[in-house]
């Protein structure tokens, strides 16, 4: 499994990556994507939403279900990926690459896992 | 095979439709061109759907173990009162055909009394149309007492992904809460959870898992104090009817599936039936119009000003609550709880020919139906549950539910239902059986399977990516 260093993980298996101190974009990590299998549908939110911490923000559908994605930090909604809307399989493709939104004015309560953590978390959550 | 726009012939047709003896009066034209319809003769199209009918399966063609659908059979006496001309050919505005009332009513008290209701309605066309309807009851009852504070519903995680659904068609925010150890609900998290902003909680008891929840009256308990109502999914009634009712389970409201538990035809589009019962203090919130029995004879009467208003036009599916009554009065006093004993019976013999080669969630003794879990298979030799529902094709059954309920991982959720015999059920294990052998032989060829249906391994990714949902002409 792929779990960039420089990226920081929450437990609902999101990624987030700092741009600055206030700003990040967020994504779903490769176990994520491994374990919905092929995605073929995502649905954004609305750019200006406010994101809470630990709060459904949008939704990604695969061949088995659809899943619930969740804020990893408190934030405002300033842009999303369409082209995932045409093409969700990048998700699979390129789960570090094929951003969901990106958020500025970001706040962390409560403090996010870091790449060896989130590994550590996954091997849990596998057993 | 081909479609019938490859079928059609130019100048080709039947004489299905008697010749226009009216005078045509229609509107001024506006399309422009005429519709490219396929032109064929009675035979192409006769052969066409007998062809197209061969391709499928129902319950009728094998066993259907289909977790949570409930596939029994449906009796053909059902058919044969349902089409009756005195049920079949009257119109909804015909004023207070007393037989057709008198099914309505009668349906009602006996279903009232299999739930532990007090008033139902039949509008609601299917299960998840129910469950929006008796949100919309627990909606109105809040804004009724004043509480429009209350925007929540609970929801475990083992829920029907229509429980979730329902709640936010119906405006309510969902929140979900993960079951405990044993796959019941997590009574310290419900706790949690529940608040002055809980509207309600939607539950399926037994749940997805197969299990009857033992704190079901504590579950409840905890959310009426907390200010809540609590709303019965009625998905899985057919492990307890005639036992258990929700209504003493402490529930408000329910929906059923009458195209589940009461055995009429469930699935490929057909009309199906989801009544919603509730007990009395929400009984003026109900839609429609309800039957009463005044002067000797049965009348519609108006529910008055607190109803959610119609959710479907006139009496919902009237035949289909025809054939559940038909169903229920062949079943009698004593047939409704056998019908559950011997779901029970069914689903416990089936696991247990089965316990010893895959593993199965719970351990004890599950309810109508259980879950199988292939995750140590899938790890160890790449063998998923869903190559193990392909390779069921080959033996004539139907797979079961999977990749459901989602707190399993590659889960199949198998139901057998009352009405298969114990010689279907062994020759489903044996099935079952061989399969894990041959898996266990040759993990590469399940990969392939089935090898003898007529649809092998469809592109699911690539047919809910881009779907074709129109025949494009070619020139």
């Amino acid at each position: 499994m792929n779990t960039p260093k420089e990226l920081k993980y929450a437990k609902t298996h999101e990624w987030v990556r700092f741009t600055s101190e206030t700003e990040c974009e967020v994504g779903l990590s490769d176990f994520a994507q491994d374990a919905l299998g092929d995605l073929v549908f995502v649905n954004l939110p609305e750019v200006g939403v406010e994101a809470v911490q630990g709060e459904t923000i949008c939704d990604v559908e695969s061949v088995k279900a659809v899943s619930d994605v969740y804020a990893p930090v408190s934030g405002t909604v300033t842009e999303v990926n369409e082209e995932l809307l045409d093409s969700p399989e990048k998700i699979n493709e390129d789960p570090y690459g094929a951003w969901l939104f990106r958020l500025s004015d970001v706040s962390c309560p409560e403090e996010l896992l870091d790449a060896e953590a989130y590994d550590k978390f996954c091997a849990e959550e596998e057993h | 095979m081909k479609t019938l726009f490859e079928r059609s012939v130019k100048g080709r047709s039947c004489a299905i439709l008697p010749e226009l003896d009216v005078p045509a009066c229609l509107p001024a034209r506006t399309r422009k061109q005429a519709l490219r319809l396929p032109e064929l003769s009675e035979t192409d199209i006769s052969r066409h759907y007998t062809e197209l009918a061969g391709q499928t399966f129902g319950v009728n063609d094998g066993f259907y173990p289909l977790g949570s659908c409930t596939m029994k059979y449906n009796p053909k006496i059902n058919e044969q009162a349902a089409a009756l001309e005195g049920f079949a050919d009257v119109h909804p505005r015909q004023d207070n055909v007393q037989g057709c009332l008198e099914v309505l009513a009668t349906a009602e008290k006996y279903l009232c009394e299999i739930t532990g209701m007090d008033a139902m309605t039949f509008q609601p066309a299917a299960g998840a149309h129910g469950e929006l309807t008796g949100l919309m009851l627990i909606k109105r009852y809040h804004e009724l007492h004043g509480n429009t504070a209350r925007n929540k519903i609970i929801v475990p995680d083992s829920a029907h992904g229509t429980n979730p659904a329902s709640s936010a068609m119906c405006g309510f925010t969902v929140v979900n809460i993960p079951s405990a150890e044993d796959g019941c609900v997590d009574l310290d998290k419900l706790r949690e959870a529940c608040g002055e902003d809980t509207a309600g909680l939607m539950l399926t008891n037994p749940n997805t898992l197969g299990i009857f929840d033992r704190h079901i009256r504590e579950i409840t308990d905890i959310v009426h104090e907390a200010g809540g109502l609590c709303y019965y999914d009625g998905a899985n009634l057919n492990a307890v009817m005639g036992i258990a009712r929700p209504g003493d389970m402490g529930f408000d409201c329910i929906h059923l599936n009458l195209h589940k538990s009461f055995s009429t035809p469930h699935g490929g589009g057909g009309p199906g039936s989801g009544p919603v019962g509730c007990k009395s203090f929400l009984a003026s919130y109900l839609p429609g119009e309800k039957v009463v029995w005044e002067d000797g004879r049965y009348a519609w009467q108006d529910r008055g000003p607190e109803s959610i208003g119609a959710v479907r036009s006139f009496h919902g599916n009237f035949l289909v609550v025809v054939k559940a009554f038909t169903y229920l009065l062949s079943l009698g006093r004593e047939g409704v709880p056998a019908v559950a004993q011997n779901a029970v019976l069914n689903a416990n013999y089936l696991k247990h020919l089965l316990e010893g080669t895959y593993d199965v969630t719970n351990k004890g003794v599950c309810m109508h139906e259980f879950v199988l879990t292939l995750e140590r298979e899938k790890k160890e030799i790449g063998v998923s549950a869903m190559d193990i529902a392909k390779a069921l094709q080959d033996y004539d059954m139907h797979p079961p539910t999977m990749y459901f309920p989602l707190n399993v991982h590659e889960a199949l959720m198998v139901e057998p239902t009352e009405t298969e015999s114990k010689e279907t059920l062994d020759a489903a294990a044996a099935a079952f059986l061989e399969i894990y052998a041959k898996a266990k032989a040759d993990p590469e060829a399940m990969h392939h399977t089935p090898y003898h249906s007529p649809i092998t391994r469809p592109d699911e990714v690539k047919a809910a990516r881009h779907p074709v949902l129109r025949y494009h002409f070619d020139d």
